[in-house]
């Protein structure tokens, strides 16, 4: 009785272990009914066309520790990876390195401006992204001028998403650095705690010297950047640009988050947690088409399963919690 | 004190915005009714000097009205119409409203009815909101016939389809045959499962498959579902791939899905090949003969005859060679016979033929059309 009370509390005593035990339960039964799932192919596939979700999500990490929330990160996407588009169109640019970085200023800026608006003139994140997220959207479509760019126009770009280092597709790689970095930011920088700090307690923080509308200002920035580069990212992945990429997707972005335990209130989350949510639901969408569920019911199982990790979750949590004030009480 | 000042700025900005706006709508309103009042008072003199016109150039006055400027589709399909009635020395006007909605049309409609125009040809934005400018179009004596995109059958004589569901489920399967080999598994990818011509032109295609021994050999293991994005088509082709090793084709009538899949099945060298409706632009990169191409051939309408036969059928309303009834034939110059028949909703329509093929051959020439 005593082990089993152990056991249990070692599980529960982490959020991310008992993410970690879901993730190897779908896992489990998805090979038993799929065994061409857990090849390395199909995983390299997954991580390849999963990669601008799971990167994008480690941006919305940011955001939603402060207590805020970004809707504008597809349509950043969008007008980003639709300028790359177009630069290859018309043969401006055909260097690779630097149309990533012309995707990545892109959206650095977009980002900043988000930022400032919500930071500086104070408002509601869910407003001021709404906005953009229709203005950024237009931009795409305005400088697409009903003109998508394809496979054809995009030259050596494509190549960047098909080719591998050490076996490793590019892709991949860059998801993998942006994951490193981001873990030993949050967990042993400065900047790092800072965000924490103002998504736990603005008040606190502010008193104690930080100042926390710049900290907002570099998370919609940093959110706005990753954004940028995904642009980029996903018209290499998928060989074409159009006006209409990733339409609705920011929600996957934040469900990505909110399934791997990230609070929508603020404070709590860990990029851990991120990589935990975003591969569930990368999981989940590769999955469903792969063990056989009727088309029409794909989307109802998907929400399903969201829910239901989520729920495991919140108890997880308030056993945590529980677990915690006991031992204060003692 | 200075915030007070502030909103009355505001409001009395909005307010003076609301007065201009409302302004410039009344204008615009009051000038259309003057000219659909001028244009029905003097609708017979009106027809009588165009017809002056229209005889001194050997011809009448053919107007189309395409959904939008700025569209290379669009323009296309007037390319086609302004070709064959200039060929037959009529005169051939062109409209292109400035944005994809029915309030534009009606206005450039009115235009049309007050200079008097034989026929006008539309390609319409909407099914029902066109039904009172193109009802007074045609009590103006004007023949109207739709393009592309129908109206509601009051408001047209005869519909020029450019795409009879039977005739893309017919290409669409001798194509999956030839490129199978005549006997396999083969698959579809469409866009969502609630897509109306999506599974019109599915039905049609399993309907063709069961009505011919010939493709008895061949087996739809399964239908998948991108829901016309690349993320979701790219997992679904994937997920076809791992589940049939045996899969030689798969067929995917949707523009989005067929690139998706085009692109996942060269990047993986993959025997599996594709057909399906997409756009040459897009997929130049995947169609060739040879192993390095995913995609054989692939269809879609060609605007240009799509243009062409609108202007037969103008010009075959404007001097009464068919009426729009079912049943009435013409000929449509070197495009040959075509039928009246019922259509859908009750109205009647003409069908184009079958879809066009874009191949190794021709792709090159298409590409930078649209």
């Amino acid at each position: 009785m005593k082990e089993n009370k152990s056991i249990l509390k070692k599980i529960t005593d982490s959020r991310e272990a008992s993410l970690f035990i879901v993730l190897i339960v779908l896992c489990v039964v998805i090979s038993l009914r799929s065994p061409s799932f857990m090849t390395l192919k199909s995983i390299s596939d997954m991580l390849k066309n999963n990669a601008v979700i799971m990167i994008m999500t480690l941006g919305m990490l940011g955001v939603l520790l402060i207590g805020g929330i970004d809707i504008s990160i597809a349509s950043t996407l969008a007008f980003s990876g639709m300028s790359v588009g177009m630069l290859m169109k018309y043969s401006v640019v055909q260097n690779t390195f630097l149309l990533f970085l012309i995707a990545i200023g892109i959206g650095a800026l977009c980002g900043l401006l988000v930022g400032l608006i919500i930071s500086k003139g104070k408002v509601l994140p869910i407003i001021a992204t709404m906005g953009f997220m229709y203005i950024y959207r237009g931009l795409a479509y305005i400088i697409a001028n009903s003109q998508w760019a394809s496979a054809e126009n995009l030259g050596t770009f494509k190549d960047f998403a098909l080719g591998s280092v050490l076996g490793i597709n590019n892709v991949i790689i860059v998801m993998v650095i942006c994951y490193v970095i981001f873990f030993i930011v949050m967990k042993w920088t400065k900047i790092g705690r800072m965000v924490y700090a103002v998504g736990s307690n603005r008040e606190a923080a502010q008193i104690s010297g930080i100042n926390t509308s710049n900290v907002e200002l570099m998370v919609y920035t940093v959110m706005g950047t990753l954004a940028g580069l995904c642009g980029a990212l996903a018209v290499s992945i998928y060989s074409s640009a159009q006006p209409n990429m990733l339409y609705g997707r920011e929600m996957d972005v934040i469900a990505a988050c909110v399934i791997g335990g990230v609070s929508m209130t603020g404070g709590r989350g860990s990029v851990a947690g991120a990589l935990l949510g975003s591969l569930i639901l990368a999981i989940i969408a590769k999955a469903l088409p792969l063990v056989g569920i009727e088309a029409i019911a794909q989307n109802t199982v998907k929400g399903v399963i969201i829910l239901v990790v989520i729920v495991l979750n919140v108890i997880t949590q308030r056993m945590m919690d529980k677990n915690n004030l006991k031992g204060r009480e003692m | 004190m200075k915030k007070k000042l502030l909103s009355v700025l505001l409001c009395t900005a909005m307010v003076a915005t609301l007065a201009v706006g409302c302004g410039g709508g009344n204008d615009g309103g009051s000038d259309s009714n003057a000219d659909s009042g001028s244009s029905t008072a003097s609708s017979d003199s009106g027809d009588d000097a165009d017809s002056d016109g229209g005889e001194s150039s050997g011809g009448g006055t053919y107007a189309i009205v395409t959904k939008s400027a700025g569209n290379p589709f669009n323009e296309k399909t007037a390319e086609g119409f302004q070709e064959v009635i200039e060929a037959a020395g009529g005169t051939a006007i062109v409209k292109h409203p400035e944005s994809a909605t029915a309030d534009a049309q009606v206005s450039v409609i009115q235009s049309l009815i007050s200079q008097g125009v034989d026929s006008i040809c539309i390609a319409a934005n909407d099914e029902n909101a066109l039904q009172a400018a193109l009802e007074e179009a045609m009590d103006a004596g004007i023949k109207v016939c739709c393009e592309d995109s129908k109206t509601n059958p009051d408001s047209r004589q005869v519909f020029v389809n450019q795409a009879g569901v039977q005739e893309i489920g017919q290409a669409l399967m001798d194509a999956v045959l030839d490129i199978s080999g005549g006997e396999g598994q083969w698959a579809v990818l469409s866009a969502t499962s609630q897509a109306a011509n999506q599974n019109a032109w599915i039905d049609a295609m399993k309907e063709v498959m069961e009505s011919d021994d010939k493709y008895s050999g061949l087996e739809l293991v399964e239908v998948a579902y991108g829901d016309d994005e690349p993320q979701k088509s790219t997992d679904q082709t994937q997920a076809l791939l791992a589940k049939y090793p045996d899969l030689k084709v798969i067929c995917a009538p949707t523009t989005v899905g067929i690139n998706a899949a085009a692109k996942v099945l060269q990047d993986e060298k993959s025997s599996v090949k594709l057909t399906g409706l997409g756009l040459p632009s897009e997929m130049a990169e995947y169609i060739g003969d040879d192993d390095d191409h995913s995609c054989p051939y692939m269809y879609l309408w060609n605007p240009i005859d799509l243009g062409r036969l609108g202007a037969y059928t103008s010009m075959a309303l404007v001097d009464g060679t068919i009426t729009g009834a079912e049943g009435d034939k013409f000929t449509a110059g070197d495009m040959g016979d075509y039928e009246v028949i019922a259509a859908d909703d009750g109205g009647t329509e003409m069908i184009l033929g079958a879809p066009f093929k874009f191949d190794a051959s021709n792709i090159d020439e298409w590409k930078d059309v649209y």
